[in-house]
């Protein structure tokens, strides 16, 4: 068996498995399983520019709420419905990460970070400065009457959870195709050697800047599917925690690996789940379980499979 | 002439590593540059394939003028370079960092980005090692691979900046016997200190001395040049 039948088998094993979920866990479960995927697709957009094109971003938050106000403004404010307002939420993503993407692509490194950072936190303060429309930290919710796709309501579980498998699939597998493509293999390329890439001839800079754009339209669809499926839209999406999020489950799952945001959105919402159930000091559970996984497990969970066990892994 | 240079001069706050430096080389040439450490011959090329801006001066490659243009572009125009300090992708597979160098010019043509990688590797001996990292190889082969990398693009002008720099006797041999295959096919531009490649595979040569021209001329000429010798060889080589 080829390797491309492999990863293959690995991603429609892992969408079977899921749909599977549904039926087998009882309803808690499979509704937080819903809000895994859904934070997983803002992970596979993050682990894009990250984990194959070695862009660390501090300011992913603004894709995604991008994504999560185009959606909940136009269906708020405008009375729009679901599909159009979904494709008013990528377009919201892709304009932004395209004028951001064009500004923070003049700098590299740790400067690079910082300016995600603070354009984060101007897209955050725009947010609260606009309190007006967007309630700013209060936020708003989406009557659950307009939410609503062809007579299905969202909010139902069952409809949200396939919904949210849809989406988690299409991400998925398109993500797992364009990095076996060329395009991919030249985000990797700039990830091990950027100055060999460029001398090879590649438009470094062009190829980074679609890099940005592709991964802040998946953080933006993931901020939109979250909108629309749990009928929320705040502020609170905006903050900087919610940039710091998909770097740590990037990193617990495997950076550069295809089933690894996934693998490390599941751990890190289950690791939060139980030890808040626990204690109140959860914060430091998650800490020091944090430093663990990166002391033991450099690569991450899917990335440490992959280097000691299965060489394969997409 | 498929490469020319007029005037090109580098100056560092005031320092100039290269000071109005005319060239000419004939398409098809095997040519090396030649010099004393800091004689500017890596800020030379650096200005011919783009990676280092030239303060003045231009760059003419095949008839049309790319002082302008920014490396890649230049590299897409046919231009490739090796670096001084090996630069491969460590953690690709040697296949791939062949790939992906064919691949630029290949675009999606799978089965000939494929063919060319093949006949790369096989060319240079380390299809056995195709499927290890490239970080993995030792220094020789991470040299060997470097020049696959650019003979996988097949350059119009192949520049290469000492390229048998840390290679040991039998490696530097072969290199050898591989630039004189090539001689044929593609123009070569070398930076090499070890005169006795030099002397075996350049046509012809320029000395490069305080970042100016020093001289130009076949192997004999520059041999038998006195003011080479005094710079560069030293009086007492023969």
């Amino acid at each position: 068996m080829s390797d491309t039948h492999k990863s293959h088998g690995l991603h429609f094993g892992l969408i079977g498995l899921l749909a599977l979920a549904y039926f087998v866990l009882p309803a808690y479960h499979s509704g937080n399983l819903a809000s895994v995927m859904v934070i997983a697709i803002y992970a596979m957009g993050y682990n894009l520019l990250f984990g194959y094109t070695g862009l660390l971003s501090l300011g992913h938050a603004l894709f995604f709420s991008a994504g999560l106000y185009g959606l909940g403004l136009m269906m708020h404010l405008a009375d729009w419905t679901p599909l159009p307002a979904f494709a008013a939420g990528l377009i919201a993503a892709l304009v932004v990460s395209a004028v951001i993407g064009f500004l923070i692509l003049r700098t590299t490194g740790v400067a690079f970070m910082i300016v995600t950072l603070m354009f984060a936190q101007a897209g955050y303060l725009t947010i609260l400065y606009f309190g007006k429309y967007t309630r700013g930290d209060e936020g708003f919710a989406l009557q659950q009457a307009s939410r609503q796709i062809a007579g299905y309501d969202l909010s139902d579980p069952g409809v949200r959870y396939l919904c949210a498998l849809v989406l988690f699939s299409v991400t998925l597998l398109g993500l797992a195709y364009i990095i076996r493509a060329p395009f991919g293999r030249t985000l990797v390329a700039i990830r091990e050697n950027e100055e060999r890439a460029r001398m090879l001839g590649y438009n470094v800079t062009a190829i980074k800047l679609k890099a940005v754009i592709l991964s802040g339209v998946v953080s933006g669809a993931s901020g939109a599917t979250y909108a629309l499926l749990f009928g929320y839209a705040g502020a609170t999406f905006a903050t900087v925690q919610y940039s710091i999020f998909p770097l740590l489950w990037v990193l617990v799952g495997g950076a550069g690996t295809t089933v690894g945001p996934f693998v490390g959105a599941l751990f890190m919402f289950y690791l939060i789940d139980y030890a808040s159930g626990k204690t109140e000091a959860y914060l430091l559970v998650v800490g020091v379980t944090l430093v663990l996984v990166t002391l033991f497990l450099p690569h991450g969970i899917a990335g440490t499979i992959r280097t000691r066990f299965l060489r394969w892994l997409p | 002439m498929i490469l020319t240079t007029r005037g090109l001069t580098k100056a560092y706050a005031g320092v100039k590593a290269n000071t109005d430096v005319d060239f000419d080389l004939p398409a098809g040439q095997t040519r090396a540059i030649i010099g004393p450490n800091g004689a500017g011959k890596s800020t030379f090329v650096g200005m011919i394939c783009g990676r280092i801006p030239a303060t003045r001066g231009t760059v003419t490659f095949d008839g049309q003028d790319v002082t302008a243009l920014p490396a890649h572009k230049r590299i897409e125009r046919g231009m490739a370079y090796t670096f001084q300090i090996t630069s491969v992708f460590p953690g690709l597979p040697v296949r791939e960092n062949v790939a992906l160098a064919a691949r630029r010019r290949l675009g999606r043509n799978k089965a000939a980005v494929q063919d060319k990688t093949d006949e790369v590797l096989s060319r240079l001996n380390i299809s056995e090692r195709a499927d290890q990292m490239a970080g993995d190889l030792s220094y020789g082969h991470q040299r060997i691979l470097e020049i696959g990398m650019g003979l996988a693009q097949e350059p119009r002008l192949f520049i290469l900046d000492e390229p048998t720099q840390g290679l040991a006797e039998s490696e530097v041999e072969e290199f050898n016997t591989l630039i004189k295959t090539l001689d044929a096919e593609t123009t070569i531009l070398l930076i090499e200190h070890n005169m006795n490649v030099v002397m075996e595979v350049a046509e012809y040569i320029t000395v490069l001395d305080q970042g100016m021209v020093l001289a130009n001329g076949t192997p004999q000429e520059i041999r038998a040049n006195a003011a080479v010798q005094e710079a560069y060889l030293g009086s007492g080589h023969a």
